[in-house]
């Protein structure tokens, strides 16, 4: 056996500039982009000692699809199935901090039952990726049953944004000054019924995974990540709230008519993957809470502005909008220089911040830890490589 | 110490037990599977399918677009090519026109001189290999000639099965329903 | 001719040959029930659609499934000592074969009664860590190498606790031999180890888990750490034999703790043989069960459980055993 070739790491670009330290008995382990527990295309490079990674460091770019630069050849409309496109798992988030920018830009005035609508897709939708977080979070610490159970309730929600957004996954369902369909009864009545459905089911997921030794054992006191080192690298959502700093976009600047929902912002101060697991878990919980404040006093009213614009021309100037999605802030900061399409779009992601803290919080961990703490980030790589 | 170790893990047993019994539950309770071919599911009404035109309240064999283009301007994937034939000014020189001026197309155009001749729509091709589906070419129409279709079923081997031919489809559907 | 071969050849042949066959069915039958059980958890049919219409619920699925690994291209990575790279599945499942030997299925059934029964099958049992090992090694992979350590680490410290737990009933029972112990033990199910040695029966059994390499102790293929551990590399007919190994060191594993402490074949009304298999399913049912339950636990907390609860309760239980046999 040639031990030469063993520990060769002449690989390509990345593996060649991440050279082993001076120690010997070290190994390089490219972990992806193609590996069970990086979720899509994320790669990272690790030098392990045993068992005990070293150093890791993600390596970006596998997905990156232009999606800012898309925004700067197409017109306003055009771009509106785009955002929904890189996060799809919290695609209604996207989609409205893309509209909601637009027409923070123009000054439009939304409908107040439009908001309403907005609120409660969106915090569906919110429901739906923190299930599937929790499924896939469950896989990656070898657990593959929860993932069926939470698909099971996820396919059930989906199935009401189908009728009342027409897609299942990447929508594009908000317009400027409003949505594109009005809800009907039957989707109020169908929501009631999923909520009160969610409710024992939560149980059911504390009894199954929450409470489990094995699994408590698995997260608790893994990845560590203070509030400080939260705010160097400018994490944020559960990532951020598992540290214990309750900063959540919805209650810190309110948008839309989250102002007039009561609920609870989850943080725990354990920084660890429980804290953060919880925090999501907890979350899910406060959605329903407010989509059902929400039904409760839907007004009547038009779904969309009467005189919407058809090709908005937002005048010189540029906004930023900040919303919360299931990973964290989602910002769109808008250049416009009155033209049909935008000047210059950038897109803040979550998901990119979150990833950067992972090199600092691995070190010296175990691979199986690194896996729960990756997992516990909720990554989604499209959304980071935009 | 130890008395907590040891409760802490007497816990953790009865919770491995607890997690035993919810699958054990699960196990017994029904199955929720759609078994595809046999059984399909029902919910698909607001599903956002391939865009396909709208008949003409007329006449069921003619779209209700009138070729103005605002869906090919619109569409991001530029999926959606049309093309029309421009209306002249004499009836006689219509049936003329050079198309295969089936009866269908006669029929309409017989009543057609009456007002202003509207462009003839003469292919509608919608390219579904690039289309994103965010439905905005149905927004846009002016005369609300599209619509989305409820065709989930689809599959193919080659792309060129999903260059799907709007027109001959609406003419296809008509004759369905006539039939 | 045949007067020159001792009898004793003959039987040991045919029982290989009938044993091949039973590891077979055992596996054949073993991947359809843990599908149909992972399905029915998932509250999903498993399979369903494998075969024609007289063959419902999918039954042919294993069939199905063995025909594709048949047909797999075999696949040799590059740098890979190919000589231990494919030596190492035939060694995984040929000592799984031999243990079937003495395994007493019923009162007259069994191919070769001896005395050292139960060393017999412990000794060989160990071979598969040398197999896994070997395996890991040899594919030229980063991610086999670790599973080929996880195993080795894993698979010696975990014979310790159930070396000391065997031990506990055969200090019981004073003898080896499978059937003995077998026949030692009542009808009745208040007449079995498990009344006289709970806490053996619960360290064996979490140690019979670890050994074959099942969740929620599967650290050696731990698919989402791992990619695949120690069979990443192996396609088709490689790969099936690792499979095959794991039914029928999971089939042993039940085999034995259905005779140290269920009483193996004995049970009432019913010919020992129905009662054996009987006790084995259950025992494999709980342990598909166990995997579809629980997460997989981290690899220093598998050896803690192993060096800081198991081997000190089982020596407590050896120390106890030993102490009431005095009185």
């Amino acid at each position: 056996m040639n031990l030469d070739l063993r520990l060769d790491t002449s690989g390509d670009f990345y593996a060649r500039k991440f050279q082993p330290t001076k120690r010997e008995d070290t190994l390089i382990l490219n972990m992806g982009p193609q590996h069970p527990s990086t979720h899509g295309v994320l790669r990272i490079i690790l030098e392990i000692d045993g068992e005990y990674i070293l150093r890791a460091e993600p390596v970006l770019g596998y997905i990156h699809r232009m999606h800012e630069k898309m925004a700067e050849v197409m017109s306003y409309p055009q771009y509106l199935p785009n955002p929904a496109r890189t996060d799809y798992l919290h695609g209604l988030a996207w989609n409205w901090a893309h509209v909601a920018a637009v027409e923070r830009l123009m000054g439009l005035e939304v409908p107040e039952r439009a908001e309403y609508i907005r609120v409660i897709t969106c915090e569906l939708n919110r429901i739906t990726s923190h299930l599937l977080w929790w499924g896939a979070y469950l896989l990656d610490l070898g657990a593959f049953t929860p993932i069926m159970y939470a698909f099971d309730d996820r396919e059930r929600i989906q199935d009401i944004l189908q009728r009342i957004t027409g897609s299942r996954l990447t929508y594009c369902y908000y317009r400027f000054g409003g949505v594109s369909n009005d809800i009907d009864d039957r989707f109020i009545e169908e929501t009631r019924k999923q909520c009160s459905r969610m409710k024992p089911r939560f149980k059911m997921f504390k009894d199954l995974v929450t409470d489990n030794f094995i699994l408590r054992k698995r997260v608790e006191e893994i990845g560590e990540i203070p509030a400080d080192t939260c705010r160097k690298y400018g994490a944020t959502g559960p990532v951020l709230r598992g540290s214990g700093v309750p900063y959540d976009v919805r209650r810190a600047e309110p948008y839309s008519v989250y102002d007039r929902f009561d609920f609870n912002i989850p943080s725990y101060d354990t920084c660890d993957a429980m804290g953060r697991y919880l925090v999501r878990m907890d979350e899910m919980q406060e959605s329903i809470k407010i989509i059902e404040q929400a039904l409760d006093t839907l007004p009547e009213g038009d779904y969309i502005m009467p005189k919407a614009p058809k090709k908005p021309k937002p005048p010189a100037g540029d906004v930023y909008f900040a919303l919360e999605g299931a990973r964290g802030k989602i910002g769109f900061h808008l250049v416009s220089d009155g033209d049909k399409s935008p000047y210059r779009l950038k897109l803040r992601a979550p998901g990119f911040s979150n990833l950067s803290l992972f090199s600092e919080v691995s070190e010296g961990v175990l691979i199986a830890d690194a896996v729960s703490i990756l997992g516990s980030l909720d990554l989604v790589i499209p959304e980071i490589d935009r | 110490m130890i008395v907590k170790s040891l409760r802490e893990t007497m816990l953790g047993m009865w919770s491995l037990l607890v997690g035993m019994k919810v699958t054990a539950v699960n196990f017994k309770s029904t199955q929720i599977t759609v078994h595809y071919p046999r059984e399909v599911v029902h919910s698909l009404e607001g599903y956002r399918g391939h865009i396909e035109l709208v008949p003409s309240d007329e006449d069921p064999y003619k779209p209700k677009c009138i070729a103005c283009n605002n869906c090919v301007r619109i569409c991001p994937s530029a999926c959606i090519s049309l093309t029309a034939i421009k209306p002249k000014k004499k009836a006689a020189e219509k049936t003329e026109a050079p198309d295969s001026a089936d009866e269908v197309k006669t029929k309409g155009k017989k009543e057609a001189p009456a007002k202003k001749a509207k462009p003839e729509l003469e292919s509608f091709v919608c390219d579904y290999n690039y289309c994103c589906l965010c439905g905005l070419c149905v927004q846009s129409c002016p005369t609300g000639a599209l619509r989305y279709s409820s065709n989930v079923y689809l599959a193919g081997f080659t792309r060129q099965e999903f260059v799907l031919d709007l027109l001959s489809r609406l003419q296809n559907q008509a004759q369905k329903k006539e039939q | 001719m045949i007067e020159a071969i001792p009898t004793q050849f003959i039987i040991i042949f045919v029982g290989l040959l009938a044993v091949m066959a039973f590891v077979g069915l055992n596996a054949i039958v073993l991947v359809y029930l843990e599908r149909k059980v992972a399905g029915f958890i998932h509250r999903r049919p498993g399979p369903y659609e494998v075969g024609p219409p007289c063959f419902p619920h999918g039954i042919l699925q294993p069939f199905a499934d063995g025909l594709k690994l048949v047909g797999k291209q075999l696949f040799t990575p590059r740098g890979a000592d190919s000589i231990l790279f494919w030596l190492a599945p035939m060694i995984s499942i040929a000592p799984a074969i031999v243990c079937f030997i003495v395994i007493p299925f019923g009162p007259h059934l069994q191919i070769v009664n001896t005395n050292v029964g139960l060393v017999l099958i412990l000794a060989f049992t160990g071979i598969n860590v040398l197999a896994l090992c070997l395996a890991g090694w040899a594919s030229q992979n980063k991610y086999g190498l670790i599973g080929a350590a996880r195993d080795i680490s894993q698979g010696v410290a975990y014979e310790i606790p159930l070396l000391l737990v065997v031990l506990s009933v055969v200090f019981m029972t004073g003898t080896f031999n499978l059937f003995d112990i077998a026949d030692g033990q009542g009808a009745w199910p208040w007449q079995w180890y498990i009344f006289y040695q709970p806490l053996a029966f619960v360290i064996f059994f979490i140690c019979a888990l670890a050994e074959t390499n099942r969740n929620p102790f599967d650290l050696p293929e731990a698919e989402s750490e791992l990619t695949a551990g120690f069979h990443t590399e192996y396609s088709g007919m490689g790969f099936a034999c690792f499979f095959l190994a794991e039914y029928a060191y999971m089939v042993v594993a039940s085999c034995i703790i259905a005779i140290l402490f269920l009483g193996g074949f004995q049970g009432p009304v019913l010919p020992g043989v129905w009662w054996f298999l009987a006790k084995v399913y259950v025992l494999l049912l709980i342990m598909i069960w166990i995997r579809w339950t629980f997460p997989r636990v981290r690899f220093d907390q598998l050896l803690n459980i192993c060096w800081k609860w198991l081997i000190p309760l089982a020596v407590l239980n050896l120390l106890i055993t030993l102490a009431v046999i005095a009185i």
